[in-house]
């Protein structure tokens, strides 16, 4: 009872952030309140048990998105354009979206149910069968290195890109002036 | 006892939201995210007891040295205005 009181609370919290960041018009606020959202999804991620993604979360979400996007604020402005002018067609296309995300949520299974292909078999066979067919003595290695070897990899593609293209936006600036050391060499 | 400690700082949360949302400054942003960042060491920390697995307080430790690292590099920013690295040496080398 006393879980799913603070999970309904600490989804109340990520809502309220939510609506705060897309008022906000100061960048550099919005970025700070972003690393509150990402620290209250961690939080979330705990209540569920799944600690090493709220881990992951807390290190890329509040942590390293919060510096990428400050070094980022540092070549742009502070304050964000006032646009007044509503788009239909996006808000559309948003509502769109969200209904067919919330449409494919029915055919998730209740969490932690005793039904769950994970509970039923899934686990079983991994814990029994990975030695034999992987033949990789750590059982977390196996699954994650080989069973969901496809799963992985794009995860580390996808974070390898994004990593990439941030640093190429912000690139380094050329040098003012001469430096210290060629004046010397003069 | 521990339900009553994890509704307090679920209180605590909220205030720091609510300074992190009304905060006239940006100083009261930035401590806000910092005092955030601690109640969810405290939360992780008393969440874990509460559902009798204690090794949670690890995950806790670890989020404290984040939260450190990160509050470093705001404030940093906020000193050179960028991430610091500001070298005098040449630095012909382009990514």
């Amino acid at each position: 009872m006393s879980v799913i009181f603070v999970n309904v609370v600490l989804l109340l919290f990520l809502v309220i952030t939510a609506l705060a960041i897309n008022q906000q018009r100061n960048l550099f606020a919005a970025v700070m309140m972003s690393g509150i959202y990402s620290l209250i999804c961690a939080s979330l991620f705990v209540c569920l048990d799944a600690v090493d993604v709220a881990f992951t979360e807390a290190a890329v979400g509040a942590g390293i998105a919060t510096i990428l996007f400050l070094g980022t604020l540092a070549v742009t402005s502070y304050e964000e354009k006032r646009v007044v002018k509503v788009h239909f067609t996006s808000l559309f296309l948003v509502f769109i979206c969200g209904g067919l995300l919330i449409y494919g949520l029915s055919d998730i299974p209740a969490f932690g149910e005793h039904s769950n292909p994970v509970q039923t078999y899934l686990a079983d066979a991994y814990v029994n069968t990975s030695f034999e067919v992987i033949g990789v003595p750590n059982l977390v290695t196996s699954v994650l290195a080989s069973f969901r070897g496809f799963d992985t990899l794009g995860e580390t593609t996808v974070i390898f890109t994004a990593g990439i293209s941030v640093l190429m936006l912000l690139g380094r600036g050329k040098p003012k002036g001469q430096s210290v050391v060629q004046e010397e060499i003069k | 006892m521990l339900e009553f400690a994890t509704a307090l700082i679920l209180l605590a949360m909220f205030m720091a939201l609510l300074s992190a949302i009304f905060g006239k400054t940006v100083y009261d942003k930035i401590l806000a995210v910092n005092i955030f960042g601690t109640v969810t060491v405290l939360f992780i920390a008393v969440f874990g007891f509460m559902k009798e697995r204690p090794e949670f307080l690890d995950i806790a430790m670890v989020y404290a040295l984040i939260n450190f690292v990160a509050t470093i590099a705001i404030l940093k920013f906020f000193e050179y205005g960028d991430m610091g690295r500001g070298s005098s040496l040449p630095d012909d080398v382009d990514i």
